[in-house]
């Protein structure tokens, strides 16, 4: 509007305002092309290739000769119709649900914890870290070395406590190696939770609980009325990029317990990078990722959805 | 030999090795090469897992001195074991294959089947004289494409100290070593250790069993192989071996006996330079007990094999062979297997060495009767290793009897 009050004010300038609309969208595009570009090249084009190898059967061949041949679902009715398919899915729904858990109502405790002000809170605020800064191979085989039956430090404190004789086989008991690559899970993801609740706990007006308080509300109906519904938004976000994180979770489980014992820890990113990397039969590993990939896709969108209803709400509010 | 890497540090490196190999898939990767420009070749590359700092420089020494017989410098290069073979197909899907490539002898088939690597014969390389096991490693649909300087296998260590104080004798029969591991057993210590690992190297070590009684990997569910498995379930039933091994590596298993935590462990002779530094540790080495006397003992063939890539230039083929072919001359033969504590994988050289080290003579006995695990399934013995490695899990944990387990493995094995 502006542009064509000027062009009737001096119309000797309307060539260069025709040229700058038609290079508007050129601009727009150019700003845009490093963000597509990289997209493209370091997200669409592996997931393409990976939708790709997964219908194909891809061995140690075909890295050689490059011949892979078309078997269009085989590799995925194999791959769902296994037992193992059968047995890590389940473990996968159960680690990831006993991670998210463990690390949101303890991430949301230290929020809170930490909310308040505190001589040294701001250096044991920030020691709270320590677990995500540390390399998950020295964080995970600490833990390996502590969780063993007969050495570890776990069992020697419970046994000098008297609470046991023998010693719990952590990582050597079917039933317990799940407990305890959860246990491990849920200290590494301790810290994302607290740092982002945190955030979201500074984001609430201080005035609000003054309000409350002198409405005559204790902490926990403050909490009840005031913290958890402001907090919900942010908490949404954690819990949906948790179930993203933990869904992937590799490398806890590959170095603490490798999947075992007898296949009690083995999940499906575990499986697929089993059968990619150790049994090279990429065809398989790769249509087992795409199903994960498919699982956390599932919950990202409910992620979106969830983010854009609660845009609107904002919007529309007054 | 297998890796002696710690279990955290391989599945790592393997993760490292799985981002290149997804790398590769895409097709990347740049040229390499060094033939002078009149043509002659001047140098050719090689590839192990030897990335050990002593060992790696010994090695480098000994391809300098080869190299130096056959007109070339040799350009060394080491990865961990663990990324030895998913660095290899992304070497041969970019084409740019070492001249000389050193592989684990069970992973030859599967590399000579994609078609990277050379068959030997075209080189003129002799290959006769070699123990039987090694070469059924190296040779896929009949043509020998890798040699060994030299094998190793498994066999018994034990604390002399323990067992003397114990008042216990070395055990021959699977009975002697339940009652020896029994008796050995303290507070704070296991009569017994092995490698139960859910990992090929798990299966290495079931082997001897499975196979000294009789059991075979074409056939796992057998009662030949459920009483070799028997036998480990009893040994950790009856508290004689943690249950803890079924986390265990080879390492593991290594670290538990230096520290006094196990009297007897099963474990391979390259533990033996390292053994000898501990001055309070009392060793002996004996073949692994069969379960009734009169059954021979069989083991599972280890050892690293040389293999000539399939690389455009006939010129640094022929180079890379005559430097392969001198790393299996008797001389370096034998200086390798004295140097790491491996037997000569010729049998004259072998027996010869048995004189100069007769503390090897459990070692060379047992390599003459082992077998290749690739021997008899080839391709195939991936999938009968899991089937194996998962039984001896299920077993242990006491989640199925070994006859159900074996049957599991079975399916396993044949992929049904």
């Amino acid at each position: 509007m502006k542009d064509g009050a000027e062009d009737k004010a001096a119309p000797g300038r309307g060539r260069a305002a025709v040229r700058a609309r038609l290079w508007e969208p050129i601009a727009r595009w150019m700003f845009l092309a490093p963000a597509v570009a990289y997209l493209l090249l370091f997200f669409g084009y592996p997931i393409v290739e990976n939708i790709v190898m997964s219908f194909q059967q891809y061995t140690t061949t075909t890295f050689y000769t490059g011949a892979a041949p078309f078997v269009g679902l085989r590799n995925y009715t194999g791959i769902l119709s296994s037992d193992l398919f059968a047995r890590a899915l389940p473990t996968t729904v159960l680690f990831t649900a006993g991670s998210l858990a463990g690390q949101f109502v303890l991430g949301l405790a230290l929020a809170l914890f930490f909310h308040r002000r505190f001589p040294l809170g701001r250096v044991l605020r920030s020691l709270l870290l320590l677990p995500w800064l540390l390399p998950l191979v020295v964080s995970a085989t600490t833990w390996r070395w502590m969780l063993d039956t007969d050495t570890g430090v776990v069992n020697h404190t419970l046994r000098g406590l008297h609470l046991l004789s023998s010693g719990v086989p952590w990582l050597t008991g079917t039933s317990q190696a799940l407990a305890s690559v959860t246990v491990v899970n849920i200290w590494v993801g301790i810290p994302f939770n607290t740092a982002i609740l945190y955030g979201g706990l500074q984001d609430i007006p201080a005035h609000l609980y003054e309000a409350a308080k002198l409405d005559g509300a204790g902490p926990l109906t403050s909490f009840r009325r005031i913290t958890w519904p402001l907090l919900r938004p942010v908490a949404g976000v954690v819990l949906v990029l948790g179930v993203v994180y933990t869904l992937k979770v590799l490398d806890i489980i590959l170095i603490v317990t490798g999947g075992g014992p007898a296949d009690a820890t083995e999940t499906i990113a575990t499986r697929s990078y089993e059968l990619s990397f150790q049994q090279f039969e990429f065809g398989r590993g790769a249509a087992l990722g795409n199903v994960l990939v498919v699982i956390s896709l599932l919950f990202a969108v409910v992620h979106l959805r969830a983010n854009r209803r609660a845009l609107e709400a904002g919007s529309t509010g007054p | 030999m297998t890796p002696a890497a710690r279990p955290a540090a391989r599945r790592i490196t393997a993760l490292v090795g799985s981002v290149a190999l997804v790398l590769a898939a895409a097709g990347c990767g740049g040229g390499e090469g060094s033939a002078s420009a009149t043509g002659k070749v001047t140098s050719i590359t090689a590839l192990d897992y030897y990335t050990d700092a002593r060992e790696h420089a010994q090695w480098s020494e000994r391809l300098t001195a080869c190299g130096r017989t056959a007109g070339v410098t040799v350009e060394h290069r080491s990865v961990p074991g663990a990324s030895l073979v998913p660095k290899v197909l992304q070497q041969a899907s970019s084409r740019t294959l070492p001249d000389l490539l050193m592989l684990d002898n069970p992973d030859v088939q599967q590399i000579a089947q994609t078609g990277a690597l050379t068959p030997l014969d075209r080189y003129g390389i002799d290959t006769s004289g070699f123990d039987k096991g090694v070469l059924s490693a190296g040779t896929y649909k009949g043509k020998v494409y890798g040699l060994a300087p030299t094998v190793s296998t498994i066999a018994l260590f034990y604390n002399k100290d323990m067992l003397s104080e114990a008042g216990v004798t070395v055990p021959r029969t699977w009975d002697e070593l339940e009652r020896a591991a029994a008796r050995l057993t303290r507070p704070g210590r296991y009569g017994m250790a092995v490698d139960a690992n859910a990992t090929f190297e798990g299966t290495w070590q079931f082997l001897p069993f499975l196979w000294s009684n009789g059991g075979d990997e074409g056939r796992l569910d057998t009662p030949q192989a459920a009483q070799a498995l028997q036998l480990w379930v009893d040994l950790v039933k009856s508290g004689s071996m943690s249950k803890s091994v079924l986390n265990w590596t080879q390492a593991d298993v290594h670290d538990q006996f230096v520290a006094g935590k196990t009297a007897m462990m099963l474990n391979g002779p390259w533990r033996i330079s390292e053994m000898a530094e501990s001055r309070n540790l009392h060793w002996g080495v004996a073949p692994i007990p069969v379960r009734s006397q009169g059954q021979t003992l069989v083991t599972p063939l280890g050892g690293e094999v040389w293999t000539v890539p399939r690389n455009p230039s006939e010129a640094r083929r022929e180079k890379a062979a005559r430097v392969l072919a001198c790393l299996n001359d008797p001389t370096h033969m034998l200086a390798v297997a004295k140097q790491y504590f491996t037997v000569p994988s010729r049998t004259a050289v072998a027996s010869r060495y048995t004189e100069q080290v007769p503390a090897m003579r459990a070692f060379v006995k047992s390599v003459a009767q082992a077998r290749a695990r690739t021997g008899e399934l080839g391709v195939g013995w991936p999938r009968a290793a899991t089937g194996i490695y998962t039984a001896v899990q299920a077993a242990l944990t006491g989640e199925q009897t070994p006859q159900e387990a074996l049957r599991h493995a079975q399916q396993i094995a044949t992929g049904s």
